[in-house]
């Protein structure tokens, strides 16, 4: 039986606005007339822990998480969590992360190196690559990288553009609602419907 | 009709709220924390946060015998902290409904252990709700105060982390009603439980139990749902969705009443089934259950610790498991960690240097135990600090090395005091730091007795944490900024040599408080003689590169200057255009 149900999964660094992306993200399905859950984490994680965020919607959604092999898109803001939540990616699915690095603490101290070869791995399991960070500040607001990878995301899901704007212009402070939609569209544009690298 | 989507902590709070509560008031604690946040913001309510949960449910008490509904909420782990006010409330029953809300969080994601507070029920001869999503949070939470009345009881209404973070779609077309509340009547017989008192009242909580007991049969609440009869499921809560979404074939008997169980109603199901199974997460509550109706329960394997999921349901049922993506190996872990410009930085460092054996607690201080502070022996629960630094040295330690206990203002206001006041009147001569940084952060920044606001953002008085020391007869009590870390250490060594009971109070607002930020700071390359000082204070905007020399990330960096005050080599200086080296 197909599974009727879409997951998609926001992975990243506490404090890098995964929360906020999901929030978008399921505001829009619901508006788009899907039924749709959502689970994210707080507490200790949020103080730059690894947090995943998983939004899933479809007629009826039971389970608010995910497993690994059943996630139809995962959308990393950061290469090392995008390796580390890649099992939970189905074969096929959609791998969307933001070209940054951020090293956690034993590395920072140097306790433990940089591992080798994570991009080269995500290559190999199809990954576009999307600067985030860089089309943010193009868009004229450097905090919204998040909004970058959800127009990146767009193209993957069955949502009109018009739905996605109207959710983020009520969800981000009006001060940005242009720069935030200006970042959602340069995202729409780096990356196609087949999840081809347009940029 | 309108409908949103809404976590199961906002639901809780729309559920009090039409179910006509007029007092919201709780203690914070993750994953629990949003349900008193929310409700404090509607519309026609007083909340307020209480120092702990045993006073937070203490006031709701007396709104309950003044007649009026409130909510109290906590996470688990309060609930221990409440037990001595709701073991006996069990005993009073209520006046206006009462309900207590608490949050588990099985896996630990934010916590010290795992308990399960379905187990409050039997214990405390308590009704136990347990929602399986956003909303019947809402209706559940909203039907307690009702049960509350009815049956003369405190209600819990049990989420878990899945529950209380989770978002779903919910229909808000219920009003908000509120009760009229009747006079307040003396009734020493029900409201002062001396023993004679006491004694009745243990009798009516029997005749309450009973009560419920049938009252669960006919609950809406519980549900056999009969489908293929080759096996049936008993579950609750978050499981009963993962249950149904590995598993849709599958007969399911969905608790939603979890204390106390209705025996005929499972019985019934348990005989419609070929094979009777369980699903739960946390304790075995249900499965016990089960087997003291004497059911005969297939026991399945699934991990007796940890969360479930879909996917671990149906394997445990004989699903084979999808095919699943090879691991990336060897990825360093990405534990939390202190913010750049976090105050408790100078603290742990000038700990360190005085090689002190630390008994801490709980807070975003306690991620001093991690390296590279690595600064911190101890954390069991809140408060517990204080009063371990007094055993340790009761048990002949820290003669050579000091035993210092650390404590973070809304942890001390919670529970330290009372240890405080042990150590002063049993003479300890250990040293206490309050880690004093305005708000109760770890949780999300909740106001707290020393931040001069309520949770409805009322200003009032901020607790003189000195003058609190000192009235207890700690005579040495000093207050330094974390920030001048050479103070910070001079002062720990004198007081760590005094030979009396002394408190160090170290103060400056939590990071994230800062809105404006300073100048960032960069590393000369040549002045860097890759001493590690600068790495050892565990800040995020500091690297350390190859050669082991320092380097900071000035979009990280906050201009806090800790790490210019712990070089030795004056290595590291402002940013800006005569000074742009190194750093990037
Ligand atoms: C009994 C109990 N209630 C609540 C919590 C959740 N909790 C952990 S630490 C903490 C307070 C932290 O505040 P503070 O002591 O001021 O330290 P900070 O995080 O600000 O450094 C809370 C509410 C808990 N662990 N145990």
């Amino acid at each position: 039986m197909a599974d009727p149900t879409t997951t998609v999964m926001l992975a990243g660094v506490g404090g890098q606005g995964t929360i906020l992306a999901a929030d978008v993200l399921a505001k829009t399905a619901r508006a788009a007339g899907f039924d749709v859950k959502l689970s994210e984490v707080h507490g200790m994680a949020q103080r730059g822990g690894s947090v995943d965020t998983v939004v899933r919607f479809g007629d009826r959604v039971h389970a608010p998480i995910t497993d690994h092999g059943h996630a139809d898109h995962l959308v990393a803001f950061e290469v090392t969590e995008a390796a580390r939540q890649l099992p939970f990616l189905k074969p096929g699915g959609r791998l969307l992360v933001n070209s940054r690095v951020i090293d956690p603490m034993p590395v920072l101290i140097g306790d433990l190196p940089r591992t080798d070869g994570v991009e080269e791995a995500l290559v190999e399991e199809g990954v576009v690559f999307i600067d985030a960070e860089e089309l943010a500040c193009e868009a004229g607001s450097p905090r919204s990288a998040n909004i970058v990878l959800l127009g990146a995301l767009s193209t993957g899901l069955p949502f009109p553009r018009g739905v996605w704007a109207g959710v983020i212009e009520r969800r981000v402070p009006p001060a940005t609602v242009e720069a935030n939609l200006r970042a959602f569209d340069l995202g729409r544009r780096a990356c196609g419907e087949e999840g081809e690298c347009l940029l | 009709m309108t409908s949103e989507l809404l976590s199961g902590n906002e639901s809780v709070a729309r559920g009090a709220w039409e179910a006509g509560a007029r007092v919201g008031v709780g203690y914070p604690g993750t994953p629990s924390t949003q349900a008193l946040e929310v409700f404090a913001r509607m519309d026609d309510v007083y909340a307020e946060w209480a120092p702990n949960e045993k006073v937070a449910l203490e006031v709701a008490a007396g709104v309950s015998m003044g007649g009026a509904r409130s909510l109290v909420t906590m996470k688990h782990v309060g609930v221990n902290v409440a037990a001595d006010p709701l073991l006996t409330l069990a005993y009073t029953g209520v006046g206006g409904g009462l309900v207590v809300f608490v949050a588990d969080d099985p896996g630990m994601h934010s916590s010290q252990n795992e308990q399960d507070s379905r187990n409050w029920g039997p214990f405390a001869r308590i009704p136990v709700l347990e929602p399986s999503d956003s909303a019947e949070a809402l209706a559940f939470t909203r039907a307690a105060f009702e049960l509350s009345e009815r049956f003369d009881t405190p209600v819990l209404v049990r989420a878990t982390t899945r529950i209380s973070h989770s978002k779903g779609v919910v229909e808000l077309d219920g009003e908000r009603v509120v009760p009229e509340s009747g006079d307040y009547v003396k009734d020493a017989c029900k409201w002062v439980m001396m023993p004679a008192m006491a004694r009745a009242r243990r009798l009516a909580v029997d005749a309450r139990v009973a009560a419920l007991s049938s009252f669960a049969e006919e609950c809406v609440f519980n549900r056999a749902e009969l489908r293929d009869p080759s096996v049936g499921i008993v579950t609750s809560g978050v499981c009963y969705e993962y249950v149904r979404e590995a598993l849709p074939d599958a007969s399911v008997f969905k608790v939603g009443l979890s204390f106390p169980l209705p025996a005929e109603a499972l019985a019934r199901f348990a005989d419609s089934v070929e094979r009777l199974a369980v699903v739960e997460e946390a304790e075995e509550y249900l499965l016990g259950g089960l087997l003291r109706l004497g059911l005969a329960v297939d026991r399945i394997d699934l991990p007796g610790t940890g969360e479930l999921s879909p996917a671990l349901i149906a394997r445990a049922l004989g699903a084979e498991a999808a095919p699943v993506r090879d691991r990336v190996e060897g990825l360093p872990p990405r534990p939390p960690l202190m913010c750049p410009g976090c105050p408790h930085r100078g603290a742990y460092h000038a700990l360190r240097k005085a090689k002190a054996i630390v008994t801490g607690d709980i807070g975003c201080y306690t991620l001093g135990a991690l390296a590279p502070l690595a600064s911190m022996d101890s954390c069991v629960c809140m408060g517990a600090g204080v009063g371990m630094a007094h055993g340790m040295r009761l048990a002949g330690v820290g003669d050579d090395r000091p035993v210092v206990a650390v404590i973070g203002d809304s942890t001390f206001a919670h529970s330290g005091l009372p240890a405080l006041a042990n150590l002063a009147y049993n003479g300890s001569d250990a040293t206490v730091c309050i880690l004093d940084n305005r708000i109760t952060a770890m949780t999300g920044h909740q106001e707290n007795p020393v931040s001069g606001c309520t949770l409805q953002g009322r200003p009032t008085v901020e607790m003189d944490l000195e003058g609190v020391c000192r009235a207890m007869g700690v005579k040495r009590v000093r207050t330094l900024d974390p920030h001048a870390i050479d103070d910070a250490i001079a002062a720990v060594r004198e007081e760590v040599a005094a030979k009396e009971l002394s408190v160090i109070i170290f103060r400056a607002p939590c990071a994230l408080l800062i809105r404006e930020k300073e100048q960032p700071y960069a590393v000369d390359e040549d002045t860097c003689t890759a001493c590690g000082v600068c790495i050892s204070i565990g800040c995020p905007a500091i690297s350390r590169l190859e050669d082991g020399r320092a380097r900071i990330d000035i979009t990280l960096c906050v201009g806090c200057a800790d790490c210019v005050k712990v070089c030795r080599f004056s290595a590291i200086d402002l940013t800006g255009p005569a000074c742009d080296i190194g750093g990037v």
